[in-house]
């Protein structure tokens, strides 16, 4: 347990001092939802139908972004080697490594979200629901997206790879994540949604840190 | 007393065979240079040995256990071509990060390893503001903390000044001398008292 303090505290220590590493696909969050409002209507009710949904493709699509860095930086210094030969348990600090991108990249995602609602005029319990199911499904996008980052880390310009191989992973919790939020606009119960993001979540936690060592291992190959 | 053993390794990068049947055995307190032009195959033997490749044929053994053994990942430092260290940390950050890597050392003392590479009050400087040469010396301070036996060397005395060179070349000499293993590949002249070579 202590390699993952160790490795989530160093990854963290690397973000803060070299912030344009993860203020890039926030910027791009923020940027990118506050365009909607100008380039498609001002009008209330038309853009808290459309809330859900553009927070939900901005936000994968952020995640999307900050993706490529999370083995780039190691593997071309090649601490990325260090790590693979070590005696320590590999899926462990690959899932510090994950954590410390959420962190980075999900849970700020998380803490502008009420922010970003009230923009996009959704009512205060459609709010409290995108939360929810963000706080869920962020960590998803990271464990998920872990697996492709270490498949494609030795390969240079891999975004468009990258895009390719996750993507049609993140469809089905988009399709929940946006739904849940929809239908509690309408009143609608959201139980089986969140049932499943949960089970996406727990699934991804126990499966993608040994998916992605395995496959960083095929990567450094 | 430890012993290396390499039987009969095969390698095939892309459609060279760049290793064949290569075998070789290594005991405590020897050091091997392994020379060889550029593409030869030195990198890829050191990477087979700590594990990070994959031969297509042959084995390697270390006092009888495979070298995908915890005790083999315990007992060995690799050094690899790029220094292992992130610009946006400091020399004892970085060093302190790759021993909890590979070894079991509880406190080691970082001050007085980056002194005797000659990198004395520079704990606290950043990486990404030392030169090359700097950078090499900081991750080669590693070899005065680790307490590994078998030290996997790739191009050590790259962007080393002689008296850098010097330096670790008596550190590896006293290694040996401990009963240590070292294997290193550089096509730079080296002084190592008993020093093996093998031609690839």
């Amino acid at each position: 347990m202590n390699v993952f303090i160790t490795t989530l505290l160093r990854d963290l220590k690397i973000a803060f001092r070299n912030p344009s590493s993860f203020l890039n696909p926030l910027m791009f969050f923020v940027i990118s939802i506050s365009l909607f409002p100008i380039a498609i209507s001002p009008d209330a009710n038309t853009l808290a139908n459309i809330a859900p949904g553009v927070i939900w493709v901005i936000t994968m699509l952020s995640a999307l972004l900050s993706l490529n860095s999370l083995f780039h930086y190691d593997y071309d210094n090649g601490v990325l080697e260090q790590v693979v030969i070590s005696h320590q348990p590999l899926p462990l600090i690959l899932l510090a490594k994950t954590t410390a991108h959420w962190i980075l990249t999900g849970l700020p995602i998380i803490l502008l979200s009420p922010l970003l609602g009230v923009a996009l005029f959704l009512d205060s319990n459609s709010i409290y629901i995108l939360i929810l199911t963000l706080c869920l499904a962020t960590p998803c996008f990271s464990l998920i997206g872990s697996i492709g980052a270490s498949l494609v880390v030795s390969i240079k310009n891999s975004g468009m790879l990258l895009s390719l191989l996750i993507l049609p992973l993140y469809i089905p919790i988009l399709i929940f994540a946006t739904s849940a939020v929809s239908q509690s606009q309408s009143g609608l119960p959201i139980n089986g949604q969140l049932y499943f993001l949960g089970s996406i979540l727990i699934v991804s936690l126990m499966i993608s840190p040994f998916v992605s060592s395995l496959a960083l291992k095929i990567s450094m190959e | 007393m430890s012993k290396l053993t390499v039987n009969n390794l095969s390698y095939q990068r892309g459609y060279n065979l760049i290793l064949d049947n290569l075998s070789f055995n290594l005991n405590s307190g020897e050091a091997l240079r392994i020379c060889g032009q550029n593409g030869s195959g030195k990198t890829s033997l050191l990477k087979i040995i700590a594990g990070l490749s994959t031969p297509e044929s042959g084995s390697i053994e270390y006092d009888k256990t495979k070298t995908n053994s915890k005790k083999f990942q315990l007992e060995t430092l690799y050094l690899g071509h790029y220094a292992a260290l992130s610009s946006e940390l400091n020399c004892v950050e970085n060093l302190k990060y790759l021993t909890s890597l590979s070894t079991e050392i509880i406190s080691p003392n970082f001050q007085n390893a980056l002194n005797k590479v000659g990198l004395k009050n520079y704990e606290n400087e950043l990486v990404g503001n030392l030169s090359a040469g700097q950078k090499r010396r900081v991750v080669l301070s590693l070899l005065f903390i680790t307490q590994s036996k078998v030290w996997l060397l790739d191009e050590p005395f790259t962007a080393l000044d002689s008296v850098g060179t010097k330096i670790i070349e008596s550190q590896i000499e006293k290694h040996c001398k401990k009963g240590g293993l070292c294997i290193l590949t550089t096509h730079q002249e080296c002084n190592i008292k008993n020093l093996q070579e093998i031609f690839l």
